[in-house]
């Protein structure tokens, strides 16, 4: 689906990813995982046409995307950045900001449309709160909220930078249990997320980085068998009972 | 909840939109009442229907007549279409650094504008047609310098505003020089700095009307894509807005609204900060509700302040400048005060 070649990208000259040639298939969820300052973040960035490329080319379904107007890309990528704006609007009203790619000039939104907004927030489990003000809502009610924006935008990729910071544990597996929802549904997934465990257990594909760099790309068993996780971070990874867990290296 | 979230929740409600339309209507109401008073208000006071019943007469000897084309209506409507403008273009800058302190008086959009009027004054007497441009002009080169500072040095939102009033300070000294070297042009120095209705003509006002009109049609273009932008920057680009585009677009919308109003009333500065406050109050933030509001309510803002500067002291008057911010400043302070106490309620 999203295809990277060589890709080089950063911000304001300096790189921080450099040559990353890499494969995310259709229908599945990617994980991007790797220490802090990896470059997974300016990954996902650079897949949602957020940063300028510096080198290298991506490819959305084999069409380059420089090459894709802005509401054309819009209509197929959907991306959500970890830190977002809380503005004075509604639930309704934020979800119908999905539609913007679709609007004419009017910016009018058409029964179609609102059509759609309702179905996301059906789908996501905030029609109730549908008139509540987005600033009285929970950490884990607004994710569902931005959630059902993304959907709303009815792109094929949705593409979302830690989805589940800032949430308590509880609230992360019900974010986690909605974007797999959502997977099963057809949507294909790209995600940076910051919990190895979740990212091995809730992920087809898990890449791991390292230094700007891609340092493999496999399915969760895999790159577990690989012992690359432990080399990366430092740590010891384990899997007992089907559950994740990690120890610091020095205790045996 | 941070403090801040919960100062922003009490103070901006998320209005349901019959609401919104109510106080549109009754904000409709209230410009066209101000404009009838200020039609009948001033040194000598007419009556509406002895106004109508001159009209319909049409004997250009009346004087009450007189008074009514010459003096009255031009002044109307410089006042209205002032108040408009100005506090449009508060709302859209504001939108646009997304930041509540900004204003076009506080960044220097205004002195620029200023700034531009006199010197085309000073240089080219002659030309009074080319005042709105150059006012217009002045206005956008302020306004595109403190956005360009803010964009490509990452200006903090306090920085921003002080380099705004550095930029503000300097271009009214310019000013200030120039009416010192200049002192007997054609805009009548003292009121213009001040800001003023007072023989203002209706050919001064036509011709800022293109300017008026081309940035109130983009204003209304840009209303809903600065709402995307209200959800930060890279969630607008990843829903497919052009950010960069819009902002400019709203900067040159911004220009064009402060330049035209500065063209004909001079330095009015505090509609611009004051009514996008008092719009927010009224219907939230949603640029498509509050850039409508704003102009309805700054319009009928500055016509008040207007009547209130004829009646004041009549028959001599104030410049409406001094009235507006010693009625604007209090009221501002207020709606401040009310936003604390009620953080901590």
């Amino acid at each position: 689906m999203i295809e990277f070649c060589h890709v080089t990208a950063g911000y304001g000259g300096e790189p921080v990813i450099r040559d990353v040639s890499l494969r995310i298939p259709r229908g599945e969820i990617t994980a991007l995982i790797g220490p802090n300052g990896c470059g997974k973040t300016t990954l996902l960035r650079a897949a949602g046409r957020q940063l300028p490329l510096y080198g290298g080319e991506i490819l959305l379904a084999g069409q380059p995307v420089s090459t894709c107007g802005r509401r054309e890309f819009a209509r197929t990528v959907s991306f959500m950045p970890q830190v977002r704006a809380v503005p004075a609007i509604t639930v309704r009203g934020l979800v119908s900001h999905g539609r913007f790619p679709y609007l004419g000039l009017a910016r009018q939104l058409r029964s179609g449309d609102r059509a759609a907004v309702e179905q996301a927030m059906e789908d996501t489990g905030v029609s109730s709160m549908a008139d509540r003000d987005l600033r009285e809502l929970s950490g884990g009610e607004r994710q569902r909220v931005y959630l059902a924006m993304a959907l709303a935008q009815e792109t094929e990729v949705i593409l979302l930078d830690e989805p589940t910071t800032y949430l308590d544990l509880g609230r992360q597996f019900e974010v986690l249990d909605l974007i797999q929802a959502l997977n099963a549904r057809g949507k294909t997934i790209v995600m940076v997320l910051h919990d190895l465990a979740q990212a091995l257990e809730y992920s087809h594909r898990t890449v791991l980085m390292e230094r700007g760099n891609v340092v493999l790309c496999a399915n969760p068993q895999a790159l577990y068998e690989s012992g690359k996780i432990d080399e990366v971070f430092g740590v010891r990874a384990c899997r007992t009972e089907g559950a994740w867990y990690f120890a610091p290296r020095s205790k045996g | 909840m941070s403090i801040w979230q919960r100062y922003c929740i009490r103070s901006l409600p998320a209005r349901s939109n019959r609401e919104r339309t109510a106080v549109l209507a009754l904000l409709c109401a209230a410009l066209l009442a101000a404009a009838a008073l200020s039609l009948r208000c001033g040194s000598q006071n007419i009556p509406l229907w002895e106004l109508l019943s001159s009209l319909r007469r049409g004997d250009p000897g009346d004087p009450a007549l007189r008074i009514l084309l010459h003096v009255r209506i031009p002044r109307t409507l410089a006042g209205g279409l002032a108040g408009c403008a100005l506090a449009m273009a508060g709302t859209l800058i504001q939108a646009v650094l997304n930041n509540a302190m900004a204003s076009p008086n506080v960044i220097g959009v205004n002195a620029g504008a200023g700034f531009a009027a006199l010197l085309a004054v000073s240089l080219a007497p002659w030309a009074a047609r080319l005042i709105p441009l150059a006012s217009f002009l002045g206005a956008l080169g302020a306004a595109l310098f403190i956005y360009a500072l803010a964009a490509k040095a990452g200006l903090s939102r306090t920085t921003l505003i002080l380099a705004g009033v550095a930029v503000s300070s300097m271009l009214t000294a310019g000013s200030n020089a120039l009416t010192l070297l200049y002192p007997d042009m054609a805009l009548g120095a003292a009121s213009f700095m001040l800001g003023g209705f007072n023989g203002v003509t209706l050919a001064a006002v036509r011709s800022a009307g293109w300017y008026l009109a081309a940035g109130t049609a983009l204003a209304a273009m840009l209303a809903a894509d600065l709402d995307v932008l209200r959800l930060g920057e890279e969630s607008a680009a990843g829903l497919g807005l052009h950010v960069g585009r819009t902002r400019f677009l709203a900067v040159l919308a911004a220009a064009l609204l402060a330049g035209a109003a500065v063209s004909f009333s001079g330095l009015l500065g505090f509609v611009g900060l004051l009514v996008p406050h008092m719009a927010r109050r009224l219907v939230g933030g949603d640029n498509r509700w509050l850039l409508p509001v704003s102009a309805l309510l700054g319009g009928s803002f500055v016509l008040l302040c207007d009547v209130t500067a004829r009646l004041l002291f009549a028959p001599f008057e104030l410049p409406v400048g001094i009235v507006m911010s010693l009625l604007g400043g209090p009221f501002f302070l207020h709606l401040l005060r009310r936003k604390k106490g009620r953080v901590y309620d």
